[in-house]
């Protein structure tokens, strides 16, 4: 670690990896929900398990953006952090206000949440991703705000490399595409217009930003390749991000009261958007291809290299199979949607978190790389949660495939409750499968411990041991 | 990539490619506000008339009650139980009956399935919900869900 002020970055991983795990846990609450009617019932209802288990993920990942942010941020720009302090005080802020937030779902009813939140005043809970209290939402405001301030007073005195001002565009997009969360009118149809100027401009558009600088930075200090050879695929995958994606916002516009002719807008662009995560896997692999070392952090790269395919197997692949409106107008809504998102969110954010996370904390507790047994570990964990990703994916694209085919495309359509019976066998499958991705959660969090408890790995001992010397890292070469 | 393609080019296209965009984002967004009064029944909303109130109450009581952590809404939302934006047209053009099923509700669930809960909604409140409903199904969507199970 260069400058001291990028340790903050360790409390909001540490912080981030918790809510990681509550999310899982809800998900596997919900999971059984789905073949368990009454699961938990009335106790934790369907939905309030789902908010847990969606603001879960959306917080943990801002929390990584954050952290990543803090960082990466000095080390490109060379300096220290414009105020360290008020970074930690956000982030107990944050912390708190998330956890706040998680108790008022788990024990008040969300309607009581709402009025004592005074929701009427200015009414923004009640939306899909967007059910947190108004007050909460403030809150997130102001720390991003004071986040940006923090980021941007430091990239702009120090240093300024692409990766940075990269990042410094995706968070400040970020930060302003999040405002529309506090539009809300009565027309259902602008309200789900501008709600989309939230969600997919996150995700398919500025959140790409943050995902590309983070990878372009972890290949950098990985493998050591020249810093113009990243920048420029860099400029090349976020120009094609937003190229395709700000228009690409349209394949939400066929079907909510939106002109006919965005199913041809929407299509188009859409079509297009697996491009950049294409050349966001090529780049990555090509990268590590060229290497000039072999960082001992094998974790990290491979947490690189796997978000790389997976994004676009999930974001890209996935995305595409029902982003064409002929084929969305039979899909919409349905487990093909809950498929793509599933893989999509872990290939494209989680697992670039996951790298940056994995590259950073063992240089923030002094070591180069974690230690060898500690990387295995990290590497099953890989390995467990991905493969577990992509059956999930697959049984749910299974599930999503058969409930099109009885509900919607056959001559005899049958009532929603009574397909979910017929297909209830992928959701069992999907949820043995989540306890899986489990397990590998269990030892990746496991591996953090194991890594504090043994010396870790070095360059030196790698660069021994690929010279046949055989040193302690022999295994790894 | 060749040397003929320099970083300062790629830089360009992102710049001048999101710039432009992001224009026509807008542009189209300008065009699809001027072509939704004919599509989004917002003759409907006037909050002077009775009928503008009761849904923009009922819309409140669908956000306060978190009906879309189940249910999706025009094909958004969640998948755990069943699409509402033609629930009016799949209840038979009826508020009655979306009333009736709200209201019938058991508390305490059903052994082994899903089951909505009760939410033990006043008759007006009731009332609001399915104009709420009936206003969503009356919306342009371009002929989707394909049929009436949603």
């Amino acid at each position: 670690m260069k400058y001291p002020s990028q340790g903050v970055a360790r409390l909001y991983f540490i912080a981030a990896i918790g809510l990681f795990a509550a999310q899982i846990l809800f998900g596997l609450i919900m999971g059984l929900q789905y073949v368990i009617g009454d699961f938990l019932f009335p106790a934790i209802p369907f939905n309030v398990a789902r908010m847990v288990h969606t603001n879960a993920l959306i917080v943990w990942l801002l929390m990584g953006f954050m952290g990543a942010a803090y960082y990466l941020v000095p080390e490109e720009a060379e300096r220290d952090l414009i105020a360290p302090w008020l970074a930690k005080l956000m982030f107990w802020i944050f912390l708190v206000a998330a956890a706040l937030t998680v108790i008022g779902y788990l024990f008040v009813p969300y309607s009581g949440l709402a009025k004592m939140t005074g929701n009427e005043l200015l009414p923004t809970m009640g939306r899909e991703f967007l059910e947190q209290p108004t007050i909460t939402k403030i809150g997130i405001v102001i720390v991003a705000l004071a986040f940006l301030f923090n980021i941007g007073g430091t990239i702009l005195t120090g240093r300024k490399t692409v990766v940075n001002l990269v990042l410094l565009i995706g968070l400040v997009g970020l930060a302003v595409f999040f405002l529309f969360a506090f539009y809300n009118p009565t027309n259902l149809v602008l309200d789900k217009y501008y709600w989309w100027w939230v969600v997919h401009l996150w995700v398919e558009g500025v959140w790409e930003l943050i995902l590309g600088s983070i990878l372009a930075f972890v290949l950098i200090k990985t493998t050591g390749v020249d810093r113009e050879v990243v920048e420029k695929w860099l400029y090349v995958i976020i120009a094609m991000t937003l190229i395709t994606g700000i228009i690409g916002t349209g394949h939400h516009y066929y079907w909510i009261g939106t002109p006919e002719y965005w199913q041809w807008w929407g299509s188009i662009f859409s079509a297009m958007e697996p491009i950049p995560f294409f050349m966001m896997t090529v780049f990555a692999f090509n990268m590590v291809n060229r290497r000039r070392r072999n960082h001992p952090n094998k974790a990290a790269m491979l947490w690189a290299l796997g978000t790389a395919v997976m994004a676009f197997l999930g974001a890209g692949v996935w995305g595409f199979l029902h982003t064409l409106s002929p084929v969305n107008f039979y899909t919409h809504g349905t487990q093909i949607t809950a498929a793509h998102g599933h893989m999509a969110f872990y290939g494209a954010y989680v697992m670039i978190v996951l790298a940056i996370i994995s590259y950073a904390m063992p240089i923030m507790s002094g070591r180069e790389a974690n230690s060898q047994r500690s990387q295995v570990l990290e590497m099953w964990s890989f390995w467990l949660m991905t493969v577990s990703m992509v059956f999930i994916t697959l049984f749910l694209t299974a599930a999503g495939i058969l409930q099109v085919y009885l509900q919607r495309f056959s001559d005899t359509p049958m009532q929603f409750m009574l397909v979910q019976d017929k297909i209830a066998i992928f959701y069992w499958l999907r949820e043995l499968t989540g306890l899986v991705f489990l397990i590998g959660l269990v030892l990746y969090i496991w591996s953090f411990f194991v890594a504090n408890k043994e010396p870790g790995l070095t360059s030196a001992a790698v660069d021994q041991a690929l010279k046949g010397n055989a040193g302690p890292a022999g295994a790894i070469a | 990539m060749a040397q003929t393609f320099t970083k300062t080019m790629a830089r360009n296209i992102f710049y001048g490619g999101s710039v432009f965009f992001f224009l026509l984002f807008l542009a189209l967004t300008f065009d699809t506000s001027m072509a939704l009064p004919d599509r989004d029944r917002r003759e409907l909303l006037d909050p002077t008339t009775e009928r503008g109130q009761q849904i923009a109450h009922g819309k409140a009581l669908w956000e306060e009650n978190n009906c879309i952590g189940c249910h999706s809404l025009l094909g958004e939302g969640a998948y755990f139980a069943p699409e509402l934006g033609n629930v009016y047209v799949r209840f038979g053009n009826n508020t009655e009956a979306i009333k009736a099923f709200i209201q019938s509700r058991p508390a305490e669930g059903i052994p082994g399935r899903r089951s909505m809960p009760q939410f033990n909604f006043a008759p007006e409140e009731l009332e609001a919900i399915a104009q709420f409903l009936k206003y969503a199904s009356e919306i342009n969507t371009a002929g989707w869900p394909p049929n009436k199970q949603g």
